[in-house]
């Protein structure tokens, strides 16, 4: 079915609400309803995104910020799936286990950063076992929703062609559990930047928040607000991404 | 003492006995590292020192002071992100034009680490407990929104058809309709929209603040008070735990009760 009008119409509407507001806050700071030492003006933002990417050395900071999130989900890869792989090996384990994934997914973690700022040091590992940490438990969880999702009768052939436990795992439980582990990793990613840009910017080191933490600590409001926005940018493009290769991971699995 | 623990609850339940001995082990690794010297002194106190410092936490009036000062920010922050997040989900839920303008906005915005926006709400709110607040607020708006803009939409349109057709108006539909038969989303949200609040308001005390329990926080952190910071986050991730699992326990017992839903 062929979208209406509204539908084309709907997401104009939404950028221009964007637009009007900013306009309108422009306005009111011109007209000294809102004081310019408490926001600065949009067109002055717009002006400073140009100058925070040129002069804040944003290319380097945004790949600091992608190789601490990129270690952080090589080691959620590698601790997070095999660990579901022994939760799901026993039953026992299962039950006994599970809760506590669960429970320490929901764990306020972040809060713990003065902890990992005294155990790793003033250094990027802080960031990256931070992110570690937030994203290793929906990867446990989701694989072992993905492998709970295996139907028994794909096992009963492997075992009836007396495959071992090794080739059950690499020929059927590691791929049916493929598009769970997928979800699990865009997850466990988006748990991970969130913490390493907030633990950037709260302790004012490395890539991306840090960039935010500089320019406040400067007084330097235009360039505060085109840090903030260029990093929601940055978020932006990267959940949608994320998204969509998990579509076309799961399409082309 | 739990090595006894796990071997007694062996006989009663097996997922028990494992439980305690896990416990038990992550117990005594913990007290091996803090007693063998491997990390800097202090770093991992040992468990006695901890429970020392928990006790005196409770004890003293300073943390009870500061945790009513947090308490105060998280319950403001609820209130008002939690019931602008209700709005805008029963807003865009109810309003296809709205959802298709708005709402893959709120979705993409979700995600984004909330404490990047504390400098920008330091400068509008003060350093006070307003910026804490506004930061909580903010923390809570997106899990609400988005869970009742979906629940919204899941309710049954017979209901929605026989609202329109007694000619409710658009705030009857509001509290007639939409929220009974989509409590369960509304208290999904707010669970979810706890959690992060509660974040948010400790993370934002721990930046810049003279008060509440992230100020209590950084304050250990500066004078290397291990013990105190070990107990201190205790009773913070407990409470947020506690809080979780309590509202998920009241979401599911409502979840049964739910008759508006297709």
């Amino acid at each position: 079915m062929r979208p209406g009008p509204a539908a084309l119409f709907a997401p104009l509407v939404g950028l221009a609400t964007i637009v009007a507001v900013g306009a309108a806050v422009q306005g009111l700071l011109l007209a000294d309803v809102i004081s310019v030492y408490v926001m600065p003006l949009p067109t002055q933002v717009l002006e400073a995104l140009g100058r925070v990417v040129t002069q804040e050395h944003v290319a380097a900071r945004f790949l600091l910020t992608t190789f601490e999130t990129a270690s952080a989900a090589a080691l959620i890869l590698v601790v997070g799936v095999p660990l579901a792989f022994v939760l799901y090996a026993s039953k026992l384990q299962r039950v006994a286990f599970e809760p506590w994934v669960a429970a320490w997914a929901s764990a306020p973690l972040v809060l713990a950063y003065p902890l990992f700022l005294v155990l790793f040091g003033r250094s990027p590992l802080t960031p990256v076992v931070m992110g570690f940490a937030s994203g290793v438990a929906p990867v446990v969880l989701k694989t072992l929703e993905g492998l709970d999702g295996i139907r028994p009768v794909l096992i009963g052939v492997g075992r009836s062609l007396q495959l071992s436990e090794a080739q059950i795992f690499r020929k059927i439980l590691l791929p049916a559990a493929l598009p769970a582990i997928f979800t699990g990793m865009r997850l466990g990613l988006t748990f991970c930047l969130i913490n390493i840009v907030a633990v950037e910017f709260l302790i004012n080191l490395g890539g991306l928040g840090q960039l935010i933490n500089e320019m406040a600590e400067r007084y330097d409001l235009p360039g505060t607000w085109a840090a903030i926005g260029f990093v929601v940018l940055a978020s932006m493009v990267f959940f949608i991404v994320a998204e969509r290769a998990e579509r076309w991971l799961q399409r082309s699995h | 003492m739990a090595a006894t623990l796990a071997l007694t609850g062996a006989r009663r339940s097996p997922v028990l006995a494992a439980r305690l001995l896990a416990a038990a082990l992550l117990l005594a690794a913990w007290q091996g590292l803090a007693v063998s010297g491997l990390l800097f002194r202090d770093v991992v106190p040992g468990l006695d020192l901890i429970a020392l410092a928990l006790a005196r936490t409770l004890g003293s009036a300073a943390f009870w002071t500061n945790l009513g000062v947090t308490a105060g920010e998280f319950v403001l922050a609820v209130c008002l992100g939690g019931s602008l997040g209700i709005l805008c989900g029963l807003a865009l839920g109810a309003s296809r034009f709205l959802g298709r303008a708005y709402e893959h906005w709120v979705y993409w915005l979700a995600p984004t680490p909330k404490i990047i926006f504390f400098p920008v709400l330091l400068m509008l709110f003060g350093a006070g407990p307003e910026s804490k607040v506004a930061m909580g607020a903010i923390s809570a708006f997106f899990p609400v929104a988005i869970s009742v803009a979906a629940g919204v939409r899941g309710v049954h349109s017979v209901l929605v058809r026989v609202g329109r057709s007694c000619r409710a108006s658009a705030l009857q539909m509001a509290l007639k309709i939409y929220l009974p038969a989509v409590r369960g989303a509304v208290l999904n949200g707010l669970r979810l929209g706890f959690g992060v609040a509660a974040i948010g308001v400790l993370l934002a005390e721990t930046k810049l603040s003279k008060a509440g329990i992230g100020f209590l926080l950084m304050d250990a952190y500066r004078l290397f008070d291990m013990p105190l910071m070990y107990a201190l986050l205790i009773l913070v991730v407990l409470f947020i735990t506690g809080l979780n699992m309590a509202l998920a326990q009241l979401n599911n017992r409502n979840t049964g009760q739910n008759i508006g839903r297709k």
